[in-house]
């Protein structure tokens, strides 16, 4: 018994070892970004032309890119969650691809589709429209790379209406659309929000597939990341101030999921 | 006196349902086994599933007619439905669930009109005190008299119910027995209640209709199924007490 008490302990003292150095791992850099400017620099940074241009340029993206996920990825998510069939099961994993696939293949792969010589460019071409290297393309990429992540947690959230409580909808009066908008998506809302969070967090850190597809053309095609890339080369202080903008819009969309259901319950009326 | 008619034929995955009964505002209990498709008779009359051939009629309506390719849509066909678990709006307040049905269709009412007659409605059902509260932390029989309310409130044709006592424990099922027996002579309109429980089909003062594997295997009143059960679950099933 000894023995097994002995084992145990030194089995807890090696988990305690093995997430502590993960745990490190993960926040160290964090911290040493957080450490490693003077607010003198974080003032320079924030004045200059990149700064400004990066900053909206993602902005603008990202809310575009958001807003055509939410309102194409809600009713793809609804059907994956109502839908019994194989072919959404089949879907539901494809639509994960992007997900598991570098970002940098997606930028080809996007290229490969709306590039010059792509699957849809001729016909694009012939009336007039070029999309690599535009902001339209940067949108496209965002949307690719973080669409998954809202139609995935959207599909989850969806999972928990429960089908009689559509029908009992339905039984009083509301017709199909009325029992989606007052039933469905309130319950799913919470997990809905997580979803597009997450999406959007994603989207704000695209860097591969908008560095093929769209370049990295300040003004233009620069987003944050890319912007991230293009002062490292220049100056490193810059880069650190963007990174840490990025960093702490993270940890505020953290913090906020974290509080998200207190919060929802606070504007509520706190009663439930 | 209303009466109705139901004839139903359906492939359900596994189960082929065929059942044609009838009734008046005498309470009905549907018994039978798991998977004998008391629910699915349920869910045909409120309308959800697609029927290959049907006849459903209360008084005058027409609420399914296959043959003549009638199939009024469930929001219009006034049936209430309580069913198992209770499906209630998680999201919703008590007063928000109870009001959901007068603020829908084509006429909904206006505010101050919907709150009156659904508070009247839970007072009815003593539970006005729980008005504000989210239905997320009722207990099981608040949340059985909160459906009750939000189906009673519109006045329903037709009184659907799927084990309305199931989820409660053996103290509480006794209470809200009686409680529903005594809101159904009320409610003084046909009504179903599934149950797996003789006591409610002795309270409710209802007719059996026995389900097994999609047929009727038996009809009629409790007195009948206990001088001769049809079946082994039948008789297992009045025997049990």
């Amino acid at each position: 018994m000894k023995g097994g008490s002995w084992r145990q302990s030194s089995l807890t003292g090696i988990g305690v070892l093995f997430s502590v150095t993960l745990a490190g791992l993960l926040l160290l850099p964090f911290f040493a970004l957080a450490i490693s400017t003077p607010a003198s620099d974080l003032l320079e940074g924030a004045t200059h032309p990149l700064f400004a241009s990066a900053l909206l340029l993602s902005l603008r993206t990202t809310l575009t890119s958001l807003s055509i996920t939410v309102v194409l990825g809600t009713p793809l998510a609804w059907w994956l969650a109502s839908s019994s069939s194989k072919t959404a099961r089949v879907i539901e994993v494809l639509v994960g691809l992007p997900i598991v696939i570098p970002p940098a293949v997606v930028g080809v792969a996007l290229l490969q589709t709306f590039g010059r010589e792509g699957l849809l460019g001729p016909a694009l071409g012939s009336v007039g429209i070029a999309l690599p290297f535009t902001e339209i393309s940067v949108v496209l990429a965002q949307i690719v790379v973080s669409a998954p992540f809202f139609v995935k947690a959207g599909a989850s959230a969806f999972r928990e209406v429960r089908p009689d409580m559509l029908i009992v909808a339905r039984t009083l009066g509301a017709s199909p659309p009325v029992a989606f908008f007052r039933v469905a998506l309130p319950i799913a809302l919470p997990g809905l929000l997580v979803g597009a969070s997450l999406a959007w967090a994603r989207a704000l850190g695209e860097f591969g597939a908008t560095l093929l597809f769209a370049g990295n053309m300040p003004g233009r095609t620069q987003t944050m990341p890319l912007a991230i890339f293009y002062a490292l080369e220049s100056d490193v202080r810059l880069a650190i101030v963007f990174s840490l903008v990025l960093a702490a819009v993270g940890m505020l969309l953290l913090v906020a999921l974290r509080f998200f259901p207190a919060l929802r319950n606070f504007m509520r009326g706190g009663n439930a | 006196m209303t009466s109705w008619q139901v004839i139903v034929r359906a492939r359900r995955g596994e189960l082929d349902l065929d059942v044609t009964f009838e009734g008046d505002e005498q309470p009905i209990a549907l018994v039978g086994p798991n998977g004998s498709g008391k629910t699915s008779v349920l869910r045909a009359i409120a309308g959800v599933l697609d029927l290959r051939d049907a006849r459903i009629t209360v008084g005058d309506t027409v609420l399914e007619d296959t043959s003549a390719g009638v199939r009024v849509p469930i929001e219009e066909r006034r049936i209430g439905y309580v069913p198992q678990g209770f499906g209630l709006f998680p999201h919703l307040t008590v007063l928000e669930n109870v009001e959901f049905g007068l603020s829908t269709g084509e006429n909904p009412l206006q505010s101050e009109e919907r709150s009156r007659r659904a508070l009247q409605m839970l007072s009815e059902l003593n539970c006005a005190s729980l008005s504000e509260r989210s239905v997320k932390h009722l207990s099981g029989g608040e949340k059985q008299r909160i459906a009750l309310a939000r189906s009673l409130v519109l006045e329903p044709a037709f009184l659907l119910l799927d084990e309305p006592l199931a989820a409660l424990d053996a103290t509480l099922r006794r209470t809200l027995r009686q409680f529903l027996a005594e809101r159904l002579r009320l409610f003084q309109g046909p009504s179903i209640t599934v149950t797996h429980d003789v006591r409610d089909v002795a309270a409710l003062g209802a007719q059996i209709v026995a389900l097994e594997n999609g047929r009727i295997v038996q009809q009629g009143p409790l007195s009948l199924i206990q001088q001769s059960p049809a079946t082994e679950f039948l008789a297992e099933f009045v025997g049990a007490d």
